[in-house]
């Protein structure tokens, strides 16, 4: 039997490894050149993100949980909820986590924020295009089942270490869902109350604002519940590049064979998650009982 | 020409991938089945041309899928014809640009539909309010104008519920308030009342009379209810697979339909209420001097008893001034109810003096 059809044939160790070393100092010279100013486009993210933290850890921890108990309430109009979430909060809080759920916190907050302001308009964006749809269907595929760490590289290599590498890797992950559930909503929304409103005469953005959004605010709702869950996934692994929070002491009980510390803030992300889930949810129901 | 009148000609419209190809098939008569099996388009109009002056109810009748809501939706151009011209008050409007569209939507035409398409997660008021809305009405005169078009249809005190929360009836009056709070001139209605049951129809034509008789708009009403027609429209179209088959008013569609098809549309009917002393009455006879005149705009139905009072003779009939204009008898009321079936003068009238002597 000839040689090729024995082994795959390759095209080459030497060749391939020079494509690769292309790529690989291409990029590295990029970062190198240019890494300072993209870094420097991130900064206003960077101390959002470091103001937020300081804000909850400065905080007195008893007026974070009256905060956050009300936020609640405001969402949900449910009692229920907000003695859950009372609850939750008071026992990572009694279990000597609070900091770095405080820190957990912030790094959420601030990734969701993030992919709603970048999501939802790309949604919009898909919904109004059936061949923008088509473009970003698989590149929403792609970034779903793509390795976290792929893309990592490229970021930290970028970055390096630290909190905005983190909140990158984070978006990326969970972006997807914002964009896929807004674009969804908007189609979804029923022609006859689209050919009324143009029956009106509403222009494009009077019909975006006062119909299409509006009756897909529970399929939005629904998306970045979903993103939230991710985000809360990721929280482990963006703590190998640095990311404080939860996450860390979860990596160091790994490395280190501690297992009580690994199941309790194991258990404090999925309490956290349990709750954002719930608190969502409710939201996205009540948006739904309202028509 | 008057700004609210509507003139439509020589309208075609058909579905499809490629509209224009299949035209001239269209223009030499292809049916509607042989244009949809063998070429894949879907006839929806054909030919059409109609007037609807200023202020009067045009009614557009015709069974399931015969192009009715198609041919209303031309005259605010949610559909674009595929051949065809359809002005309104003298304006083109199938040339008109996008912003002036707008325009002529927010403050012409509008429109009430079959199945509501009211916005569910708004309330009645900012459903009342939303043509106001996209006009950018000043923010008083809104309000001011949603809670003068909500009480007239009655629906005061339901101002904060959402249309989910509402029975059908209820749904279409706020549909009803939405359009006619832009105070456009023309009003489309495409079977407002199809999805109500028949106590709750008769109470909104009741409605949508008093408001025409204070309101004189123009307005297209699609029905598939021939009794329906009658109480609301002035004319009423009867379209069959996409063509106007006649368009007249209800004394002439009853007592001379154009055709079979026609004609089984107003077999249901009670033609005793249809019927005005007017379109049947005979010549008047300058001898006649009774006292039980009869009017012309009465019915057949509210004649009888009076004509009855004395069978055998002829009552005079008066307009509304009271002049003498025709004559009717207990016999020709009979005979018109009956349907023409009885036909005068071959017999059949001397039989039936003969059974009422
Ligand atoms: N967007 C469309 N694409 C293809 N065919 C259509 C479209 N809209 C209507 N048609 C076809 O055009 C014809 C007329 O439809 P139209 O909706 O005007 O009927 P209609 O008289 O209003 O019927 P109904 O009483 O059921 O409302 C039908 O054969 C219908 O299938
Ligand atoms: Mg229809």
């Amino acid at each position: 039997m000839p040689e090729w059809l024995k082994s795959f044939p390759t095209l080459g160790e030497e060749f391939l490894r020079s494509v690769r070393r292309v790529f690989d100092e291409g990029y590295r010279s990029f970062s190198r050149e240019y890494g300072e100013a993209v870094e420097a486009i991130f900064d206003p993210l960077l101390y959002l993100l470091v103001w937020f933290e300081r804000l909850l850890l400065a905080t007195p921890w008893w007026l974070v949980v009256a905060a956050v108990c009300a936020l609640c309430y405001a969402a949900t109009r449910s009692k229920k909820l907000v003695a859950w979430t009372l609850a939750t909060l008071l026992v990572v809080g009694l279990l000597g986590m609070w900091e770095d759920t405080m820190r957990t916190l912030a790094i959420i907050s601030i990734s969701t924020l993030i992919t709603v302001v970048l999501g939802v308009p790309l949604g919009i964006a898909m919904s109004r295009s059936d061949r923008l749809q088509a473009i970003f269907t698989p590149v929403l595929d792609v970034m779903q089942t793509m390795p976290i760490f792929v893309y990592l590289i490229p970021v930290v290599m970028l970055f390096g270490l630290g909190k905005i590498p983190g909140v990158i890797a984070v978006v990326i992950y969970a972006i997807p869902p914002v964009i896929r559930l807004t674009n969804l909503g908007i189609r979804l929304v029923a022609e006859e109350v689209l050919e009324a409103s143009d029956a009106f005469g509403a222009s494009g953005r009077d019909k975006l604002i006062q119909v299409q959004l509006p009756l897909a605010l529970p399929n939005i709702m629904a998306g970045i519940n979903q993103t939230i869950m991710m985000a809360l996934s990721m929280v482990v692994i963006a703590s190998m590049i640095g990311v404080r929070g939860l996450g860390q002491p979860v990596l160091e009980a790994v490395t280190n064979q501690y297992f009580a510390m690994g199941i309790l803030n194991g258990a404090a992300v999925v309490a956290l998650a349990i709750l954002f889930d719930r608190i969502t949810q409710a939201y996205g129901r009540r948006l739904r009982a309202i028509r | 020409m008057s700004s609210g009148s509507i003139q439509v000609q020589g309208l075609y419209k058909v579905f499809g991938r490629d509209p224009a190809a299949v035209m001239p098939l269209v223009r030499e008569g292809i049916g509607k089945e042989e244009l949809r099996d063998t070429h894949g388009h879907v006839l929806a109009l054909r030919n059409i041309d109609l007037s609807v002056p200023e202020g009067s109810v045009q009614v557009i009748m015709g069974l399931s899928g015969c192009g009715k809501s198609t041919l209303v939706r031309h005259f605010n151009r949610l559909v674009e014809p595929t051949e065809g011209s359809v002005s309104v008050g003298g304006v083109d409007v199938l040339t008109l640009p996008p912003g002036e569209l707008r325009h002529f939507r927010q403050s012409v035409i509008s429109m009430v539909f079959q199945r509501f398409a009211l916005f569910p997660h708004k309330t009645v008021r900012a459903n009342v309010g939303f043509g106001l809305d996209v006009q950018r009405t000043e923010e008083r005169e809104r309000d001011r104008r949603v809670a003068r078009w909500i009480e007239r249809v009655g629906l005061a005190g339901y101002e904060e519920s959402y249309p989910g929360e509402l029975s059908g009836g209820m749904q279409q009056r706020v549909g009803l308030a939405r359009a006619l709070a832009t105070d456009a001139k023309i009003l489309l209605m495409d079977e407002p009342f199809g999805a109500l049951d028949p106590l709750i129809r008769a109470d909104m034509q009741e409605l949508v009379l008093g408001l025409q008789a204070e309101l004189k708009k123009t307005v297209v009403f699609v029905t598939h209810d021939l009794e329906e027609a009658i109480a609301v429209g002035d004319r009423i179209a009867i379209l069959r697979d996409g063509e106007i088959v006649q368009n007249a008013d209800s004394q002439e569609l009853v007592l001379r339909p154009a055709d079979r098809y026609i004609e089984q549309f107003t077999l249901k009917i009670n033609r005793a209420r249809v019927l005005r002393v007017g379109s049947v009455m005979e010549p008047p006879n300058m001898e006649l001097d009774s006292p039980l005149h009869c009017g012309a705009d009465m019915s057949l139905e509210e004649a009888l008893p009076r004509v009855s009072a004395s069978p055998g003779e002829e009552a005079p009939v008066t307009d509304r001034d009271g002049n003498v204009v025709g004559a009717i008898s207990v016999l020709r009321i009979l005979v018109a109810v009956a349907g023409g079936r009885y036909s005068l003068g071959d017999g059949s009238e001397d039989r039936l003096k003969r059974i009422l002597r």
